[in-house]
């Protein structure tokens, strides 16, 4: 296990601080959310980021992959945390494509993957169907009409549903709305005929959407793993997606809470620098040693996910709750400190808000993993 | 050699001396050795310590024959001579047998790392191989019934005379100091600069004649510290530690040590204690295999969760220092560390209701009323090396370089 970076990871680090600061800063979001941009990336800016190998870090060379692992590919997503980046980075290139790399078929992988890897194509995940995360209380019903497959539900807060070409499917074959047993995970492309997609515009002025399926046809070849066993796939590919907008969250409140520092040197009331008053210096020295925490817990799940895979659900667990907390604590007293220019539109500081807490919902909150970590240590 | 190569040669020594230790400690450790400690069982050392049993007296020996009572310090003067990861081994093998520590004492965990740092080539010979050698039982000078957060400002003070120091004045809180056979205190020697450049780190036979204790009793009913008076005390000059005047560099070295120390307690605790998840099984009703208190539950959860990635934070710190890097994480570890020991026995007496509030009596478990003069120990730790508010004081300042008023 490796609670340091390495000499290659901090290089990934320097280089994703570097691009990222000079093609993708917040303005680039403020812009995207002020044109109402249909598509809410930036095509060509996710053209350089794959150049820069970002979209196949986690991937293996065999898919044209460079097999970073996920302690590479947390450097770069606590980077876009940073820089609030829009992206498919996330959705496509790690949770879409840990599903088809997990559980899909050779053919699957042979022919998804290498574009992903590329760039050609974006992938999403299509799970929830509810305002919390539930991964197994799925209502989207996959029916076998003797060899074909009919697809039909509604699903919600699709992470950049509206723009991927292909979306990676949780429906029940069998068993009730709440079993983990009976769901499949399948592909569907999103133009086929009998899927309609909405986007939803959230606080984050970030991507994601609703989306029907109605009377979809889905082939045999378009299952991944086997019908009936989508939970041993999708459990581990949720893990991943969790510590991956973990490393997010990180960069996110890092970059917060050292803006909220350097007002604190800078800002004068009763004739001395605000960060001067204990009341302030407490709360802020109190936000470093959770920092510290969780930057400790995210190093160690990171690193789980490649070395030591079996304690994943209890490592991500913990970091999703952890960064959730730090995630709010920090970007609120960011606000607070700030005073009235804090909850102004102008200071970037309220698009951090905002990511925050959409970041906080997805894959889990904080009472979702607090009871999955207790149930893993059986209380 | 490449950088690979040194790292997996330094890998493979790791790896053999872990399998040397774990035969060793498999060879020499008693059995009677390998279980939960309590306070009576400690040997602290000194003139007047004592072994609770033939075991615990042949386990010191042996340890310290092989150079493991502090195996970081160097040979010549009874260390280990060992690196810092060959120490870890150690403390981790000495951890998977739940060997009991041979000797305990304020010696080991701060004042020798601060001699042989600080201290002169004949104050090493004399006293670290004391603190070795369990000759020695250490006692802790430093703070005033006027100084306290506010050490600098501390008035006992030492006089010239010649051949020797003259010490009068008063220590409070000084842990143990009746048990004690020397003192290390922070004295004043000069009364005209700044309160930081006039203190010198003076070390104490507490034989001396003019040195008297009054035990003060606690919350948890023990009378672990003492009032310390020094009346004409007479102090050889071969005693001072460091430069005259230079006293507060030494205090703050040695304070880095304590804040360490107690940061690892609650993860590294030496006594036999309640942890919050068994007593949870034992005192709580389940339901489906989940605690019925929901708020309970949730709060047990938090206290798991955090000393989780506390432990983790431990480990990081670590591994960063033995990669050479800086990180601003040993900063916060006091503060996080003695903040959740006071949850977790808050959250033992919440768990174990009334029965978690005995005082004495045969209506009680020991464990219960242990738990109890715990809970009211765990108070004394955010006070005590630097209390919360003065760690939060130092992060705002050495870390997030906040201007100070
Ligand atoms: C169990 C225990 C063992 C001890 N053992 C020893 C020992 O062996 N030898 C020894 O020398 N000392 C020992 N001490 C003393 C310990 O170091 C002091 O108690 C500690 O430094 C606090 O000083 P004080 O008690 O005078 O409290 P004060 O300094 O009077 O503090 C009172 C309150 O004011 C707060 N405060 C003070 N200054 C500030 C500030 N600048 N900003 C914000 N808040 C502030 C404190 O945090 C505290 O809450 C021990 C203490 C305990 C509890």
């Amino acid at each position: 296990m490796a609670l340091v970076l390495n000499e290659e990871q901090r290089l990934l680090q320097d280089t994703a601080r570097e691009f990222l600061d000079s093609n993708a800063p917040v303005a680039a979001l403020r812009k995207l959310r002020d044109a109402q941009d249909p598509l809410g990336y930036a095509p060509d800016l996710w053209q350089q980021m794959t150049e820069l190998g970002w979209a196949s870090i986690i991937l293996p060379e065999a898919f044209g992959g460079l097999e970073f692992g996920f302690m590479g590919l947390g450097v770069v997503m606590e980077e876009t945390g940073r820089t609030l980046t829009a992206s498919p980075l996330l959705a496509s290139a790690v949770v879409g494509a840990s599903a088809i790399l997990l559980g899909g078929t050779a053919a699957q992988k042979e022919t998804l993957l290498p574009a992903v890897a590329g760039g050609e194509l974006t992938t999403a995940l299509a799970l929830e169907e509810s305002h919390h995360h539930r991964p197994h209380q799925i209502a989207t019903t996959l029916e076998n009409q003797g060899g074909e497959f009919l697809l039909n539900g509604r699903k919600t807060f699709v992470l950049d549903g509206h723009s991927a070409d292909k979306l990676v499917v949780v429906a029940r074959s069998s068993g009730g709305t709440n079993d983990r047993e009976g769901l499949t995970l399948l592909l569907v492309d999103r133009e086929a005929p009998g899927v309609a997609v909405t986007r939803t515009i959230m606080a984050d002025s970030r991507n994601t959407s609703n989306m029907t399926f109605e009377q979809v046809t889905v082939h045999a070849a378009a299952i991944i793993g086997e019908v009936g066993a989508g939970w041993s796939i999708l459990e581990p590919v949720l893990d991943r997606g969790r510590v991956a907008i973990a490393a997010e969250m990180m960069g996110l409140s890092l970059e917060a809470f050292e803006r909220t520092v350097a007002y604190l040197k800078e800002r004068e009331q009763f004739g001395a620098l605000i960060g001067s008053f204990q009341a302030l210096q407490h709360r802020a020295a109190q936000m470093q040693a959770e920092i510290e925490l969780c930057r400790s817990v995210l190093l160690q799940t990171l690193s789980a996910v490649d070395e030591t895979p079996e304690q994943l659900p209890m490592l991500a667990s913990l970091a999703k709750t952890k960064l959730n907390e730090l995630v709010k604590l920090v970007t609120n007293e960011a606000v607070q400190m700030h005073g009235g220019i804090g909850v102004t539109d102008e200071l970037e500081i309220g698009f951090f808000l905002k990511r925050a807490r959409v970041a906080v919902q997805i894959f889990g909150d904080t009472g979702f993993h607090k009871d999955r970590y207790a149930t893993l240590c059986g209380y | 050699m490449s950088a690979a190569l040194r790292r997996e040669t330094l890998q493979q020594d790791l790896d053999q001396f872990r399998t040397a230790v774990r035969q060793w400690m498999e060879a020499n450790c008693p059995e009677s050795q390998r279980q939960a400690i309590t306070p009576e069982e400690q040997f602290w050392g000194g003139r007047r310590g004592e072994f609770a049993s033939a075991d615990a007296k042949l386990w010191y020996e042996r340890m310290r024959d092989q150079g493991w009572i502090a195996p970081e310090w160097p040979k010549e003067y009874g260390g280990g001579g060992l690196t810092d990861q060959h120490a870890r081994i150690i403390k981790d093998e000495m951890k998977r047998i739940n060997a009991r520590a041979p000797v305990y004492g304020i010696g080991i965990w701060m004042l020798g790392p601060a001699i042989l740092e600080y201290g002169n080539e004949q104050q090493k010979q004399q006293h670290i191989r004391a603190i070795i050698n369990a000759e020695t039982r250490w006692a802790q000078g430093y703070s005033e019934p006027g100084a306290g957060s506010d050490l600098a400002s501390l008035q006992c003070k030492a006089e010239d005379k010649g051949d020797h120091f003259l010490v009068n004045g008063s220590k409070i809180w000084t842990t143990a100091a009746d048990k004690c056979d020397w003192i290390f205190c922070l004295v004043r020697t000069d009364f005209t600069v700044k309160k930081q450049e006039g203190i010198s780190f003076l070390l104490i036979d507490m034989d001396n004649p003019g040195i008297s204790t009054t035990p003060i009793g606690l919350i948890s009913g023990e009378s672990e510290f003492c009032q310390t008076f020094f009346d004409n005390v007479k102090v050889p000059k071969e005693n001072l530690v460091g430069e005259l005047n230079k006293g507060w560099s030494v205090a703050k070295a040695l304070l880095v040590h304590e804040r360490k120390l107690m940061a690892e307690m609650g993860s590294d605790s030496p006594r036999k204690i309640v942890v919050p998840n068994e007593a949870a099984h034992k005192y709580l009703e389940f339901e489906n295999g989940k605690i019925a208190d929901a708020q309970l539950r949730s709060d047990l959860i938090d206290y798991n969760m955090q000393m989780h990635a506390i432990a983790l934070t431990h480990f990081r710190t670590f591994e960063e220092k033995t990669n050479g890097i800086r990180s601003a994480a040993p900063l916060v570890m006091k503060y996080l560390g003695t903040e959740a020991e006071k949850t977790k026995s808050e959250l033992l007496l919440a768990i174990m209701g009334t029965q978690g509030l005995g005082w004495e009596g045969d209506s009680f478990t020991p464990e219960e009323l242990d738990t109890l003069r715990l809970w009211a120990m765990s108070k004394a730790m955010t006070i005590a090396g630097g209390s919360s508010e003065i760690q939060l004081n130092v992060i705002a300042k050495s870390i997030l370089e906040l201007p100070q008023s």
